[in-house]
């Protein structure tokens, strides 16, 4: 009789691939594969049943780098192939990698309806606002005037969010974090690993070379704390160094509003809870920016639904369901 | 050739017959048509059809772009095509009639409704005079009934509203067909109850529209026109048959290519014209265990059947020239990554959107060298509706065998037409199981069989077997990415043999009709086969030496085809297409082949191959 043992505890390096890493010295990307490679092992993945597929971008080349099954595929179509080989196999634990060019630009249909679908798959975009591999040129989240080579005068483009995209096509999960903030990044990612449906997470990844510090107003070691605010389910919105700020709703609208606690009479109770259920909240919170509000970080929806590999393979093979039975099945006859 | 017979005489035998029935697009043309080649093929007759119809759903009703056809062709003997010309035009409107009647044998029988020709639809239809007194009609059997009149005294009881009840004039039509060629209106009486189950007044109508339709043949004697035709009775081989349509042949084909290479189904499609029917039909099969998923575009649904490939399955995508062109980069990616893969282009006009619903064989080229880069694949074409059966597992089988996408060929006219089939004993067909690979030791994503240099299939979920690939192009050795110049001309040369490789593995080129050398070999490929072997088959009834060749496999190209060819003083090559396999023979063999081209969406008459050989044969 075999025993099935149960499977050796796995660590970091179990999941890093033996090729050299090839991004940007000081890219964000780095930060980004080592809290993926730490986390795996904590969330009891396993090598063998885990792929990630990708694109094309700097973003892309993630899964050449992970020691997991990856398909390095074509420009904008990783949540299609994606979606294949989950619904072929959904016993595995499908990553999408992509970028805002690869996932927004050229891909944004696939991005639209891989959600939409609700296919139980996990959507790492990293956002740096910018075309690295090509050389730098502006990309569909980069902010206006930004001058670039194909933009010498400056970005005329009205950028999107990546998160209000994601809400808008009906995601049911969507959640932010920054490049190197490991602990809330490897938090961020295990809740979407958990989630079942397409899980929507928009890391701000720093380039060094082409777009450098664009996000540093809010993930500055120093003096980001007080405009970014870490959201939780059941727990009232508040950041700050010394978590001194809240929001709540503008009496009389549909608007946040940013309060500091103590002044005005406003005290913790006043603050707004976060409802991760809640989407409406979720998309004002994702549309939150500077310099008068903090930008939001963490879980900001979450609400699970069927996954639609479940729904496409609800109905099961029947039994004597074969070649030569739908040959004689229907209208047929006989030539004695 | 056909011949009438008076009701009460029905000795004299016929050959065959072709009905063409043309009315609005709205007036259930097709239904009518799929319909009488229902009761016929339950007749035990061989037959071929060609629905002809509009891009438009409901274009504006009485105008000529509206008119919706559908031909068929059948009788005892051996029936290849949908015919040249029809011996009955059925012409329920005056556009239908205007579009149609060009068509129409000489001393052929024409029957309109009257009723629908009143002076706004015949103004509609853009004639100046009133049609039936052109001159041209002397010379046919022309009969003039009121249908619309007729069904509706035949459905007036029923009670239902006139635009209801003028819905079953197709139906009051069929009948009378159907009593002129003595078929069965049972089938059609048991699918009128089926479909309309629901609705018991519509079936009711419905009934009663097709008995007086056939009531009104046998009772009426009209001094001129109407006659009941006699086919002799055919005498087909014994077996168990259905009718099929090329896009249900497909699927079943598809779907049999899973079971022999013991994989699963998957097919990522996205609705085109005129492919649509295969996943129409792959959709009503998912307690069959495939699964279907309709992408949100064309790129989407090849790239979720890469995936599905990825994961180890079968991936298929359907689509037709526009559609495929779309799918141009996700192609390259399966060739790069050496994925199998089938593409089904059911071919349409082109360029551009061209004519959605119209068959033409101008995707050749595409499906041979469109792609950036040096990107080998094979190229399949089915020839009948029921070979799409056979060719969709023989692209089964190589895409497997050999680790590669493969493109199968079809068109509008393959794909929407049907013909009796005789059911193949599936047991006889060899299977191809796969075996993915399981085994870590020596293991490298793109270790090839030294044999069909396919690399080893391993697929996500095996320990041991992690690896990446992609399009960036891989080491020879290790499937890690390579940049290296030696490494890519060697790549580039391990995916050329690989399919080069598969003429090896493919039936020697065979003739189908003449001898294997001669005077003059016709070479075809895809649905014009009918039309070529009939015209054959006449040439040679009258002592000409000409033969018929046509091809399965376009790439590679069969081992034996250039010999072959240089066996004949001289070798034409019908296409619908502007000479696009006639490029290809001359590329590959250097032999001054020459194109009989036709691009009108209209199928080859057997009149234009046989005038076409012999003026080949006469220079």
């Amino acid at each position: 009789m075999n025993m099935i043992s149960p499977p050796e505890e796995l660590n970091a390096k179990d999941f890093a691939s033996d090729q050299e890493v090839r991004w940007c010295p000081g890219c964000g990307d780095y930060a980004i594969l080592k809290t993926m490679q730490k986390t795996l092992p904590e969330i009891g993945a396993r090598p063998e049943n885990t792929v990630f597929v990708s694109g094309i971008g700097c973003s892309s080349r993630f899964p050449y780098y992970m020691s997991t099954y990856g398909f390095h595929t074509i420009h904008g179509r990783a949540p299609a192939i994606a979606s294949g080989v989950k619904l072929s196999n959904p016993e595995l634990d499908v990553w999408i990698i992509t970028g805002d060019g690869d996932g927004l630009s050229i891909g944004g249909n696939h991005m639209l309806h891989v959600l939409r679908r609700n296919v139980n798959v996990q959507v790492l975009l990293f956002n740096n606002e910018i075309y690295g591999l090509t050389k730098g040129q502006y990309s569909p989240t980069s902010k206006p005037g930004l001058r670039t080579p194909s933009s010498p005068l400056g970005s005329i483009d009205s950028p999107i969010s990546p998160c209000a995209f994601a809400l808008g096509a009906n995601a049911r999960f969507v959640a932010r974090a920054i490049d190197i903030a490991h602990k809330p990044l490897s938090s961020v990612l295990k809740r979407a690993h958990a989630h079942k449906g397409a899980s929507f997470v928009e890391i701000f990844q720093n380039c060094v070379v082409f777009n450098d510090q664009t996000f540093s107003d809010f993930t500055d070691k120093k003096t980001g704390a007080d405009n970014q605010i870490h959201v939780e389910h059941g727990t009232p919105l508040t950041w700050g160094k010394d978590n001194q700020y809240g929001l709540l709703i503008k009496p009389g609208t549909l608007e946040l509003q940013k309060v500091t606690i103590g002044e005005d009479g406003v005290t913790e109770s006043d603050i707004l809870v976060h409802d991760e259920t809640n989407r409406t909240m979720a998309t004002m919170l994702a549309a939150m920016e500077g310099p008068d509000f903090p930008v939001a970080l963490g879980v900001l929806f979450c609400d699970p639904g069927t996954p639609y590999e479940e729904a496409v393979r609800a109905v099961p093979k029947a039994p004597g369901k074969n070649v030569k039975q739908l040959l004689a099945s229907g209208k047929t006859w006989t030539v004695d | 050739m056909v011949t009438e017979t008076t009701q009460q005489s029905t000795t004299d035998s016929l050959d065959s017959v072709v009905i063409r029935f043309a009315g609005d697009s709205g007036d259930g043309i097709q239904l009518v048509g799929n319909k009488f080649a229902e009761s016929t093929a339950l007749f035990g007759d061989d037959l071929s059809t060609f629905p002809d119809y509009p891009a438009e759903i409901r274009a504006p009703i009485g105008t000529t772009y509206g008119v919706s056809a559908y031909q068929i062709n059948f009788g005892p003997s051996e029936i290849l095509t949908a015919g040249d010309e029809p011996d009955v035009l059925v012409a329920l409107n005056p556009a239908a009639l205007k579009v149609n009647q060009e068509q129409l044998r000489e001393g052929g029988t024409l029957l309109i409704d009257t009723g629908a020709f009143t002076e706004k639809n015949i103004k509609k239809a853009g004639y100046e005079n009133h049609p039936l007194s052109d001159k041209a009609l002397d010379s046919v059997n022309l009969i003039e009934l009121d249908i619309t009149k007729l069904t509706m005294d035949a459905v007036s009881e029923v009670g239902l509203s006139k635009k209801e009840g003028l819905r079953c004039k197709n139906v009051w039509t069929l009948g009378l067909i159907l009593w002129m060629f003595g078929r069965s209106r049972k089938s059609v009486a048991d699918w009128i109850e089926t479909k309309f189950a629901k609705k018991p007044e519509i079936v009711e109508a419905n009934l009663r529209a097709l008995n007086a339709g056939h009531a009104y043949g046998e009772t009426t004697e009209l001094g001129a026109g109407l006659k009941q035709y006699t086919l002799d009775k055919s005498e087909p081989e014994t077996g168990l048959y259905r009718t099929i349509t090329g896009s249900e042949a497909a699927a079943w084909g598809l779907y049999a290519g899973a079971e022999l290479s013991n994989l699963e189904l998957f097919l990522g499609s996205y609705p085109i014209t005129p492919a649509s029917n295969i996943l129409h039909q792959l959709a009503t099969m998912t307690d069959y265990g495939i699964v279907n998923f309709q992408a949100e575009d064309e790129i989407a649904a090849i790239c979720s059947a890469i995936g599905a490939a990825y994961a180890g399955n079968l991936g298929v995508t359907t689509s037709s020239g526009p559609g495929v062109a779309l799918k141009t980069e996700a192609i390259g990616l399966a060739v790069s990554a050496e994925l199998p893969l089938v593409i089904v282009n059911v071919q349409r006009g082109g360029p551009s959107t061209g004519l959605p619903t119209k068959a033409e064989q101008s995707d050749l080229h595409q499906a041979v060298f469109g792609r950036n880069g040096d990107t080998p694949l094979p190229v399949v074409s089915a020839s009948t509706p029921a070979d799409c059966f056979d060719v969709a597992i023989e692209a089964s089988r190589l895409a497997t065998k050999y680790m590669t996408p493969v493109i199968m060929l079809m068109d509008g006219t393959l794909g929407n037409s049907s013909e009796p089939w005789k059911i193949p004993d599936f047991d006889s067909y060899e299977p191809f199981p796969v075996t993915h690979r399981k085994e870590p030791e020596g293991y490298h994503p793109f270790l090839r069989d030294p044999e069909t240099l396919a690399r080893n299939w391993a697929v996500p979920g095996t320990p041991g077997l992690e690896h990446r690939i992609g399009g960036l192009e891989k080491d020879y050795d290790s499937g890690n990415i390579s940049y290296d110049a030696a490494n890519h001309q060697r790549m580039t040369d391990a995916r050329h043999d690989k399919v080069n490789g598969i003429r090896k593995d493919i039936p020697k080129q065979d003739v189908c009709l003449g001898a294997e050398k001669g005077k003059l070999a016709v070479v075809g490929w895809g649905s014009t086969y009918g039309a070529i072997h009939k015209g054959v088959e006449q040439l040679r009834q009258k002592g000409l030496d000409v033969s018929h060749i046509h091809l399965r496999h376009i790439w590679p190209l069969p081992e034996n085809l250039e010999d072959l060819l240089k066996g004949y003083d001289k070798v034409i090559v019908p296409e619908l297409n502007a000479g696009q396999l006639t490029t290809l023979l001359r590329a590959q063999y250097l032999l001054p082949v020459e194109g009989v081209n036709k691009v009108t969406g209209q199928p080859f008459k057997v009149s234009e191959i046989v005038e076409a050989a012999h003026q080949a044969l006469e220079n």
